[in-house]
């Protein structure tokens, strides 16, 4: 974990330098008659991160924090594995949103979930699959009147259809 | 006095119409179900469910709300003791004679000593809360933007000075929450500000909800899913009426004290906005074993270390209620999310709240009374059901809770770019917290934000650029002074110890 320690405050510390660097867009100093411009509390709040950075650094280097005196790998098998299957469907959820629609995403990400990464049942798994978007639909788009994206066209005549039982 | 009971027993009448009755009901048992699951907390429900309560009026919200961070404290407990992990960090101190209570067999006793605990002290701290927060609110009114800046700074200064963590990575959080808030428009000149790579989505700044769901719903359940990688085995309670009337017998005896001392302490650090609950509990449970007779049955399944935690964090959970409320600092995290919901429903929190919105206030603080009551009434009634339900595998939780924060991480501004936002936040934070970064500060800085710039410029503006504004003000000065005392406050301690030659191995 030592490294990856050392690697998050460099890239946090390059991020701080980016916010300093983008918050300048604005004026940083005082204004008479204005107080101090717009740019300046961003500017000082990232310059305070840059100086955190360089101290999470030197107690990293020094040994000082836990995650620095860690043999262990920041993410081993089971950690990198997570990572990829689980935020890797999350991301597959939310690409499909605009192809399939919010519930039909929901859809695929409920099977993959709970049949791939589960191993429950298929009549489990179909059962949340198909009752989630259902009830979604109904709580979002009937009762809080709130539109979750539909898809691309060829979903139309399906929204349509549903929204004739709704309005 | 005789117009606080008045304005309570408003309250009181507001909290048990149908819709806020079904909603506290509905809110307590949700908040038992989050509260004992493992991984889950007040805030990730609070966070997670906020943008669905945009349904009801803003006063019923804020109730069911309130009714999930109750019932969440809790259910905390369940798991502690039947499981032996805590449902919630609140609950860690539970888990000290929780467990080896349910291994003796006792899981009845420790479950009714907690369900009871938490009734007391969420009832001391509701008595305490109803008879200060008018008093500190109105204090409070007079308060100008220098004022309103210092506060703030307070509540940042006790994450650093109380809050345990790493400082440096507790600064860090706090800054990257401040510096998130002020993307997109500039408040005082109208300038787009932040934008990065140009982005339009940017121009509507960053809602701290995607922040607060990005953290606590995807990022804090990838960590869940990666750290409790291992079997986790249940003990059974049995329950019947009789057996928890005797219970209730015993757990008093032997678990009073620690249920007063648990329910004073932990308002009073529930206050402080760095501390909440769980610091409140461990530091009730330290006192309690301090001031025991037999010191060395605690650890061993005495009681009075269900009670002490339990009290206190129930307790600690009404108190960070009280600088929300009267101030418009939270004291937690999860009042942060509050805080940040009534901004959305177009409330302004702080002492103005009492003047200008008095039945939402009143509401709140009569729903706290019939919450403690139905969580007190829901707890014991369902303990088999709520022990069976933590038996249910965590993939149908975990894919559940995913499906919700994207829902409402879209239903929150309805814009798809805040949505990838968050999964960038939350796998930002999966990462981060792997590293020991808090992310509570964060969250809490990027609702503070957005009142803490322009007071702080405002005040500037008022004394010509001369930062001593802050430090000359009869109200602004000591608040500061204590504020700048709590962030050096680490330095002093380790500069001491050199002195002292000592030597820390802790990190400034």
């Amino acid at each position: 974990m030592r490294r990856a320690e050392l690697v998050t405050a460099g890239v946090l510390a390059l991020f701080s330098i980016y916010l300093m660097w983008k918050s300048a867009e604005l004026r940083i100093g005082y204004i008479r008659g204005e107080g101090p411009g717009g740019g300046a509390w961003p500017f000082w709040l990232s310059a305070i991160m840059l100086v955190c950075t360089g101290v999470i650094a030197l107690n990293a280097l020094r040994g000082r924090s836990p995650p620095s005196r860690s043999e262990e790998p920041l993410l081993d098998a089971y950690g990198k594995k997570t990572l990829l299957m689980v935020g890797g469907g999350i991301f597959g959820f939310i690409a499909l949103i605009d192809i399939v629609s919010m519930y039909g995403a929901m859809f695929f990400f409920l099977i993959y979930y709970l049949k791939f990464l589960g191993r429950h049942s298929w009549r489990l798994t179909m059962g949340f699959a198909i009752l989630a978007p259902i009830l979604f639909f109904f709580f979002f788009e009937a009762l809080m009147r709130i539109p979750m994206p539909k898809g691309l066209p060829f979903l139309e005549p399906v929204f349509n259809y549903l929204n004739t039982i709704i309005y | 006095m005789i117009e606080i009971l008045g304005l309570l027993g408003n309250g009181v009448w507001d909290a048990i119409q149908p819709l806020n009755l079904v909603l506290i009901v509905v809110g307590v048992t949700l908040g038992l179900f989050i509260g004992a699951m493992p991984g889950l907390g007040s805030v990730n429900g609070v966070a997670i469910l906020l943008p669905i309560t945009f349904l009801v009026p803003s006063g019923s919200a804020i109730i069911f709300l309130a009714a999930i961070y109750y019932g969440a404290m809790y259910g905390g407990a369940i798991s502690s003791i039947t499981l032996g992990i805590p449902g919630a960090s609140t609950a860690v101190a539970t888990t000290f004679d929780g467990r080896p209570l349910a291994m003796q067999g006792k899981a009845r006793l420790a479950l009714v000593v907690a369900a009871l605990a938490s009734f007391v002290g969420g009832t001391v701290a509701n008595v305490l809360f109803t008879g200060f927060a008018p008093l500190l609110a109105t204090v409070a009114l007079n308060f100008g933007p220098p004022e309103i800046f210092a506060r703030m700074l307070l509540a940042f200064a006790t994450f650093v000075g109380l809050g345990g963590d790493d400082i440096a990575k507790t600064v860090f959080s706090i800054c990257v929450g401040l510096v998130l808030a002020t993307v997109g428009f500039d408040q005082i000149s109208g300038a787009p500000r932040l934008i990065f790579g140009d982005i339009p989505g940017f121009l509507r700044g960053i809602s701290f909800l995607v922040l607060a769901i990005g953290v606590y719903g995807i990022g804090e359940m990838l960590w869940t899913i990666d750290s409790t990688r291992g079997k986790i085995t249940t003990t059974e309670a049995e329950m019947s009426v009789k057996g928890a009337v005797e219970d209730a017998k015993e757990g008093t005896r032997r678990g009073w004290k620690g249920t007063t001392i648990g329910s004073f302490l932990g308002f009073f650090v529930g206050i402080l906005p760095a501390a909440g609950a769980t610091p409140g509990s461990l530091m009730a449970y330290g006192v309690t074993k301090l001031v025991s007779k037999n010191p060395e049955e605690f650890g061993r399944g005495h009681p009075g270390g269900v009670a002490a935690p339990e009290a206190a964090n129930n307790s600690a959970s009404t108190g960070s209620m009280l600088p929300m409320l009267t101030l418009g600092i939270p004291g937690s995290p999860t009042t942060a999310i509050l805080l940040g919901g009534m901004v959305i429903w177009g409330l302004t929190p702080g002492p103005r709240l009492f003047v200008d919105q008095p039945d939402f206030v009143w509401g709140l603080i009569g729903s706290f009374y019939v919450s403690n009551l139905f969580a007190l009434i829901v707890n014991l009634s369902f303990i088999p059901l709520f022990i069976w339900m933590l038996r249910m595998p965590f993939t149908i939780l975990a894919s559940m809770i995913f499906v919700l924060s994207v829902v409402g991480g879209y239903a929150a501004t309805r814009d798809m770019h805040d949505v990838w936002l968050m999964l960038g936040f939350g796998f930002a934070a999966f990462m981060l917290r792997k590293l020991d970064y808090p992310l509570a500060p964060a969250v809490l800085a990027i609702v503070l934000g957005p009142i803490a710039e322009p007071t702080l410029r405002q005040s500037l503006l008022l004394s010509s650029g001369d930062p001593s504004i802050f430090f000359t003000r009869p109200v602004a000065g000591p608040i500061t002074i204590i504020a700048l005392v709590l962030i050096f406050l680490p330095l002093f301690k380790f500069l001491w110890e050199r002195l002292r030659g000592t030597g820390s191995s802790q990190p400034v």
